[in-house]
């Protein structure tokens, strides 16, 4: 297992861009996956069940069948579907966005329902309504028990974004394959590539720790 | 100021009110007292709509809450209640617990809200826990909180689910200590509890529940001394 380095400055332009790109995919992931997962998560609580059953649907699709084949489906179906042609930074952005928001819902829907409800009936006995109540204090308190199950799904998702150098999208993992293909040489783009995703999930456990311990109270 | 109709509630095919009618007068201190599950803390959860209503009427000041045309959110800011779990705002200090509501639905000032709210905790003998947050307090004192946070609201009318019983019994006297002064200061109040010595010493009437029924109500001398139902002595017998 003798590291040829000069083999790994050559790819390193490579790899810091693909880093980039990963980060860049990971967090336009988080982005809009958390938006769209506290849309979903809402409409999966709405009392009618007619109305939360698509989101019901929704969320038992994207979590019930795997992220791979996701992607595959979005980036050579759904995104010429619209477009006319493939793009692969698109279908991964969009597959990452889909695929995190029915976790994300699931993650808002439990933290939501494990406030204790007397919180809801002291906010309403005072004149509040509702959406004063689920603002200033349901939602809040909420979201300070959603914050490790969504680093959780963070990491998770930042990971995942590697499969979308299966549709040739340029990121981190594409670089790592490309370097194997070229040199046939398997632990120095693999090791580079895993060590780069651990500096990036590590960054993000400690700004979620931190996020926590500065939302914590006494 | 508190009339209740032939109130009626069920929980599914489960009636825990059969036909309730109370009226209190302004000022008045009224005491409900009863074995668990006899529906007291339904009959008080309905004055303010925590629960629907089945069948029946609550107007307070004349207004019937269970008109669906009613705005429930304005008769509850008249409405004070205090709940047996506290329910403090946990991710909130002291001192904003009892500012949200008037700023939020009376659109004071914070300036105005933080001056009202000191005053409160002074009146509960907690001002210096302002700055703290609910869970490094006692549970008495936690109580003390929310009884001033609903105060904050100026309500007519001040509603108490079981406010002592959960509490450690050393810290039950300071709460009574406090429910007694508003009594003193004339405000109208319907107490649900397990204090009997609370409801000789404060209760202008005693109202004994069992089974979703109203079975005795009196001055707490004659309802303590001379009960005439034979429920209400088993009851009495047990407690006192």
């Amino acid at each position: 297992m003798d590291i040829q380095w000069n083999i790994l400055a050559e790819y390193a332009p490579f790899f810091l861009k693909g880093t980039l790109l990963t980060i860049g995919l990971s967090l336009a992931g988080i982005a809009l996956g958390t938006v769209l997962g506290l849309f979903i998560g809402l409409g999966k609580m709405l009392k009618n069940r007619f109305l939360s059953l698509p989101f019901g649907i929704y969320i038992t699709f994207f979590r019930g069948t795997p992220m791979l084949v996701q992607i595959m489906l979005i980036h050579f179906a759904v995104v010429p579907l619209f477009t006319g042609e493939t793009n692969a930074v698109a279908a991964a952005i969009l597959t990452l966005s889909l695929n995190s928001a029915a976790y994300i819902a699931e993650i808002f829907r439990a933290g939501i329902q494990s406030i204790d409800k007397g919180q809801m009936e002291a906010s309403r006995s005072l004149g509040m309504t509702h959406v004063q109540a689920m603002r200033y204090v349901i939602l809040p308190q909420a979201f300070k028990r959603m914050i490790p199950p969504l680093g959780n799904e963070f990491i998770v998702l930042i990971k995942e974004s590697s499969l979308a150098s299966l549709v040739a999208a340029p990121e981190l993992m594409y670089w790592g394959r490309a370097m194997q293909g070229q040199y046939f040489r398997v632990w120095e783009p693999y090791i580079t590539a895993a060590l780069i995703y651990l500096v990036l999930t590590l960054s993000l456990s400690f700004v979620l720790s931190r996020l926590e311990r500065r939302l914590a109270t006494e | 100021m508190i009339e209740v109709k032939s109130l009626k509630k069920s929980f599914g095919t489960n009636m825990v009110l059969k036909d309730i009618s109370v009226t209190v007068k302004p000022q008045e201190v009224v005491v409900v007292i009863g074995p668990s599950g006899s529906g007291k803390s339904t009959f008080l959860r309905c004055i303010n709509l925590l629960e629907t209503i089945t069948d029946g009427h609550v107007y307070i000041e004349g207004t019937d809450i269970t008109d669906k045309k009613t705005d429930i959110n304005k008769v509850r800011t008249e409405v004070g209640m205090v709940f047996q779990q506290f329910n403090l705002f946990p991710h909130k200090k002291v001192i904003e617990n009892i500012m949200l509501a008037p700023m939020k639905v009376r659109n004071i000032s914070a300036g105005q809200a933080r001056k009202k709210g000191l005053e409160l905790l002074r009146k509960v003998g907690l001002e210096e826990k302002a700055e703290a947050y609910p869970d490094s307090l006692s549970g008495g004192q936690k109580q003390r909180v929310a009884i001033a946070r609903a105060l904050a609201m100026e309500p007519k009318i001040m509603l108490f689910d079981e406010p002592t019983s959960a509490l450690d019994p050393e810290m039950v006297g300071e709460v009574l200590e406090v429910m007694k002064q508003l009594a003193k200061e004339g405000m109208t109040m319907i107490v649900v509890t397990h204090e009997m010595g609370f409801a000789k010493e404060v209760g202008d009437r005693v109202i004994f529940m069992d089974e979703g029924l109203i079975v005795e109500e009196n001055t707490p001398n004659e309802l303590f001394d001379h009960p005439k139902e034979l429920r209400t002595k088993a009851f009495l017998s047990k407690v006192l």
